[in-house]
């Protein structure tokens, strides 16, 4: 046992050195102190390492010891999962709070998953069949929205020889056992992963299919694939929370994991409060129950913010190696740098900019890169995907800090917040000007083949409008309006509807805060329609004052509060209405 | 635990800035507190910062000023710092540390509380929903404070700040529950009269009562400005988690406190972020600010009132930046509006506050609040921008409307953000204010709350003919006008305009009602 145990020698903050750690490995996991916090190896020189820990270190002493375990960090991954709430290393929060009360406590040691609860287990193999890795040997139902697949592990193969009968069992319980070569295997309902490595899958696909958010300026200007990745950079006040909230609550995933790192406790406590009250658009069940909290708020220790990032993604490849369309949201991966610039500075690491360790580029490509639609392990050719959604918290909102610059290296979209837009109220406050995306071409031939025609081009015309209004607004700003011709201010009036009634979107009004697909495409293609029958009627010499004069405009601009999701035939009728309108003032 | 050293060393080996190395210390923990004594028999406290076998780094938070290393004698205590806490701390006065400082015998302490707390654990977080009606309009019409929010005061040098969190801590209730605030006041490096001033304006309504104050002046040793806060918020979760009580904090000048721990990184060497504050500020002031909120189960809460002033008036500076990053919302003092004349000099549109959706509305304020707030943010955003523009173009080269919208800037800065430090508005003021001033703006800005009234029966049976009654009138009118010469016509046309208005708003409501385009042609 004795080399199993080594000694604490200095501690500055969450890094501590330890000696006399014989054969320690890098990541490895070990107990520090007395009270055995966690903590993970970050770096080993002979038989000294650093370690990083993942609870307050107040009151440890040089001198006590520092227990070896032999494995990395890891994240225990079996039914239970959906709907808690963890910390950074994988503890449920609220066994947490049973255990030591409101505040969180340290040394305290939990199990990631109940192991006092049964599942019901169902199983699919028979004893004598031939397994990989990666297939399926039963289903739980962890929750009404989420059959829960139990698959063989990385790594093993060969003949069932045991295969539980269909009946509950604890998730310690062995539900089956592969032979091969007189080698047995014990399967029980769950299996561990270390967190630092990614899941393998057997292929990569091309990020054909747009994840559905139901918010309009994404869905139609800045549209993410499944299995893509985006960034959402914004000062403070411009509502990166928001918008990663609404998406958490309304895109067509089936595993939504949104981890708070580094960000507010109330934040939190509100999504803890409002999403069990949502319903799942597409199945109407509670959020909840598809849903996964990892909170490690800014005043929790930051190395533990440092591994929830791993935590929450390893999770995320667990259910997409299912076959299922996870979408990990990460709040805040500024506040992530922060956690590595602070270990790396309590190493006395060279600096590279502002203080961020060197390191920090390839970190961040590593998480991005494990995003992706991908057939998985296993012989079935299941298809699943991760995509990833990071905010980034640039200081002072100026994109060109190493965070942000180095993300948008290894993302694929750009949703870029604009305080000028938030001051005013504009909310979602992406920029239309400066946002982009590089799965628009991939993805339109979904949106032509399920929702409507001529998408890549309509989408392409409201840009069109919104960017000559870029222009003309430099022209407004010394001349004043009334210096253009007729056609630009209509340029000017239409490109104002589109902003206020399309691109605008409130979170919090029962109709307008998730718009389906359907719904997001009819109005597109009204607020073109509109634009090119107002320009046509400006050609016949019709005065621009009466065509904003017209009363269906009120309806268009309105129309997001007050056509239902499942209403969009109204939204034809306004067609119709549209064109009559113009066909009467041209009449008259 | 852990036996208490009664080991005093002799071996400091250096003394740099406010730290201070000693040797040959054994069995010394991590962040234990540290009593220092002077050759002269004069006690100071610190912290271990670093420790290692054999060595310890210690942060000295009344500074170094006049220490040898010869001579001084350093005693470990065995223990984290720790406050003394108890509800008869209330009424007093203490030193930045906790020691009272008012010339009375220190409180018999109930309890002693790490000063550097726990996080609150996220999962046991209650949602904060409570609206705090402060009687300051454009906080409680447009910034709305929630119990258990943290709300900081970005300010400029020579701003009244002061005033307003005095004026907030005064005349801060929740409506239907008569339960007052208890006040815990920080002053962080503030001067001897922004101290003084506190204290006057809390005596003044016998607040001080109910008051705590934690005074680190300006002439106070800087590096203690690192615990007066923590201090504080140990009182105030005491307080608030164990007596139920709501209780409000106010810390002043955040700016000091960063400044200070700047100033400790720096002599520890460290690798420095932006403007040489240390990489860890964030997580730094996060550990103070988080330290606000609602717990399930417990009926107290801690609301908290950050004041910082912004060097240079710069937001983007990492103080005020990465303390918005924290905080749920701000609300901004602006140099332009004070020199102006008006107080409170709120900047009401780089001001937020995250929280205010959840606390307004019906059964909480009024069920028109959202709608109002909303329109005052919009149409005054879109004055600004009119302001900017007549800058520019001049302001005849703007429209009527425009121009319209341009004194209901003017208007709404005057009428609806100026009160005075003693007017305690209350929330349905505050909401009939904002309607009176938004109904000088044409149609579209208060299109919706008109469509709210006219769509209602009211609309059919009464307005219906009132407008008829006007076109009337309208034509009336013209005809006088025309017979009685021009004496009258100045009240005439403004009887115009009016009936104008009401001609315009009805037909927006008879559209969106009835969808028709006859009765506009009628009209």
């Amino acid at each position: 046992m004795s080399s199993k145990v080594g000694k604490i020698s200095w501690i500055s903050g969450p890094t501590v050195r330890a000696e006399g750690l014989e054969g320690i490995k890098m990541y490895e996991v070990v107990y520090v102190g007395y009270d055995k916090l966690i903590g993970e190896v970050i770096a080993v020189s002979g038989d000294k390492a650093v370690i990083q820990v993942y609870e307050n270190t107040s009151g440890l002493r040089p001198g006590e010891p520092v227990y070896k375990t032999g494995e990395p960090l890891s994240v225990t991954l079996g039914p239970g999962i959906i709907g808690r709430t963890y910390d950074g290393v994988q503890r449920p929060l609220d066994i947490i709070a049973l255990k030591v009360g409101f505040f969180v406590k340290r040394g305290v040691t939990v199990d990631p998953l109940p192991t006092d609860r049964k599942w019901f287990f169902e199983p699919k193999v028979k004893v004598g069949e031939e397994v990989v890795e990666g297939d399926i040997l039963g289903f739980v139902q962890e929750t009404p929205l989420i059959k829960h697949a139990i698959m063989v592990p990385i790594g093993i193969e060969g003949k069932v020889s045991y295969i539980a009968k269909e009946g509950e069992y604890y998730i310690t319980e062995v539900i089956a056992e592969i032979t091969k070569n007189e080698n047995k295997y014990s399967v029980n309902l769950y299996q561990k992963w270390p967190v630092r490595r990614p899941r393998p899958y057997k292929e990569r696909l091309e990020p054909e299919v747009p994840l559905i958010t139901g918010q309009r300026i994404i869905d139609i200007l800045f549209p993410i694939a499944k299995g893509g990745t985006a960034a959402i950079p914004g000062g403070f006040g411009t509502g990166k929370t928001v918008m990663l909230h609404q998406i958490a609550a309304w895109c067509d995933a089936r595993v939504v994991i949104y981890i708070g790192c580094g960000e507010r406790g109330n934040e939190m406590a509100e999504v803890l409060v409002k999403f069990p009250e949502l319903t799942d658009p597409y199945s109407g069940r509670p959020l909840m129950e598809r849903t996964i909290l990892i909170a490690n708020t800014s005043n929790m220790p930051i190395s533990a913010r440092e591994a929830s990032i791993y935590t929450g993604i390893s999770i995320a490849e667990y259910y997409r190696d299912m076959g299922y369309d996870v979408v990990l949201v990460a709040d805040s991966t500024s506040r992530w740098a922060e956690a590595l610039r602070e270990i790396s500075g309590r190493l006395e690491e060279m600096p590279a900019e502002e203080g961020f360790p060197p390191y920090l580029a390839s970190r961040l490509a590593e998480f991005y890169e494990r995003a992706g639609r991908v057939v998985t392990l296993g012989r079935d050719k299941r298809i699943g995907s991760v995509t990833v959604i990071g905010a980034v918290s640039p200081p002072g909102g100026d994109f060109s800090e190493p965070v942000t610059v180095h993300t948008l290296r290894f993302v694929r979209t750009f949703w870029g917040l604009d305080s000028a837009l938030a001051y005013s109220r504009h909310y979602p406050a992406i920029n239309w000007i400066i946002s982009y995306s590089l799965y628009v071409d991939s993805i339109a031939k979904w949106w032509e083949k399920f929702i409507g025609k001529n998408w890549l081009i309509l989408r392409r015309k409201i840009q069109e409008i919104l960017q000559k209004e870029d222009e003309l607004k430099e022209i407004v700003k010394l001349l004043g309006p009334e210096a253009l011709p007729d056609n630009e201010k209509l340029i000017l009036d239409v490109a104002r509807m589109i902003r206020e009634g399309f691109l605008q979107q409130n979170a919090f009004d029962p109709i307008d805060s998730y718009c389906s697909v359907e719904k997001q495409y009819k109005m597109l293609k009204l607020f073109v329609e509109f634009y090119e029958n107002a320009k046509a009627t400006l050609e016949k010499g019709i005065s621009l004052t009466k065509i904003r004069s017209m009363p269906v405009i009120v309806k268009l601009m309105r129309c997001r509060y007050t056509v239902p999701n499942d209403k969009t035939e109204e939204l034809d009728k306004l067609h119709q209405e549209i064109i009559d309108s113009f066909n009467k003032i041209i009449s008259e | 635990m852990h036996k208490v050293t009664s080991i005093e060393y002799y071996s400091v080996r250096d003394i740099k800035g406010p730290l201070m190395i000693i040797e040959n210390v054994s069995n010394v923990a991590y962040d234990e507190l540290v009593e220092i004594e002077t050759p002269t028999g004069e006690t100071r406290l610190g912290k271990v910062l670093e420790v290692g076998f054999g060595l310890a780094i210690v942060q000295v938070f009344e500074g170094t000023t006049g220490l040898s290393p010869k001579g001084t004698k350093a005693r470990f205590l065995g223990k984290t710092f720790e406050l003394p806490v108890t509800e008869d701390m209330l009424g007093r006065i203490f030193d930045g540390l906790g020691k009272p400082i008012d010339g009375l015998p220190p409180p018999v302490p109930r309890d002693y509380l790490d000063i550097n707390g726990a996080p609150i654990n996220p999962e046991r977080r209650d949602y904060p929903t409570n609206f705090i009606q402060t009687g300051i309009s454009a906080i409680d019409g447009m910034n709305t404070l929630i119990r258990g929010q943290k709300l900081p005061i970005f300010s400029g040098a020579g701003l009244p700040h002061n005033m307003l969190a005095a004026q907030i801590a005064r005349q801060a209730t929740v409506i239907g529950q008569e339960e007052e605030f208890a006040v815990i006041f920080a002053a962080i490096g503030v001067q001897h009269d922004e101290a003084s001033f506190f204290k006057k304006s809390l005596e003044e309504t016998g607040a001080i009562k109910r008051s705590a104050l934690f005074l680190n002046l300006a002439d106070d040793p800087a590096f203690e400005r690192i615990i007066t806060p923590r201090i504080a918020l140990t009182l105030a979760e005491y307080l608030a988690f164990e007596k139920d009580m709501h209780v409000l904090v106010i810390l002043t000048d955040m700016t000091n406190y960063g400044e200070a721990l700047r100033e400790i990184s720096a002599a520890r060497e460290e690798v420095p972020g932006r403007k040489g504050y240390p990489g860890y500020l964030y997580t730094d002031l996060a550990t103070i600010y988080e330290r606000a909120g609602r717990i399930k189960g417990k009926k107290g809460s801690i609301t908290q009132m950050p004041i910082l002033t912004m060097p240079n008036d710069d937001i983007s500076h990492p103080i005020p930046d990465l303390t918005a990053y924290i905080t749920e919302g701000q609300i901004v003092l602006s140099r332009d509006l004070y020199r102006i004349g008006i107080y409170p000099p709120i900047n009401v549109l780089m001001s937020l506050s995250r929280l205010m959706r959840d606390g307004i509305g019906e059964g909480k304020t009024r069920s028109d609040h959202p709608e109002v707030a909303s329109q005052l943010y919009a149409s005054y955003a879109r004055a600004q921008e009119l302001r900017a523009l007549a800058l520019i173009v001049g302001e005849s080269s703007l429209t009527p409307t425009d121009l319209l919208y341009l004194r209901y800037a003017e208007v709404f800065e005057r009428k609806f953000l100026a009160q005075s430090y003693y007017e305690n508005r209350d929330i349905w003021k505050t909401l009939d204010l904002a309607w009176e001033v938004l109904s000088m703006l044409p149609k579209k800005a208060s299109a919706s709350k008109i469509i709210e009234l006219y769509n209602s029966e009211y609309f059919l049976f009464k307005a219906f003919p009132l407008i008829i009654t006007f076109k009337l009138c309208n034509k009336y009118l013209e005809k006088y006008a025309k017979s009685n010469g021009e004496k009258f016509e100045a009240i005439i046309n403004s009887l115009k305009c009016l009936i104008k208005f009401l001609l315009k708003a009805c037909s927006i409501s008879i559209n969106l009602k009835l969808g028709g385009n006859s009765l506009i042609s009628f009209l």
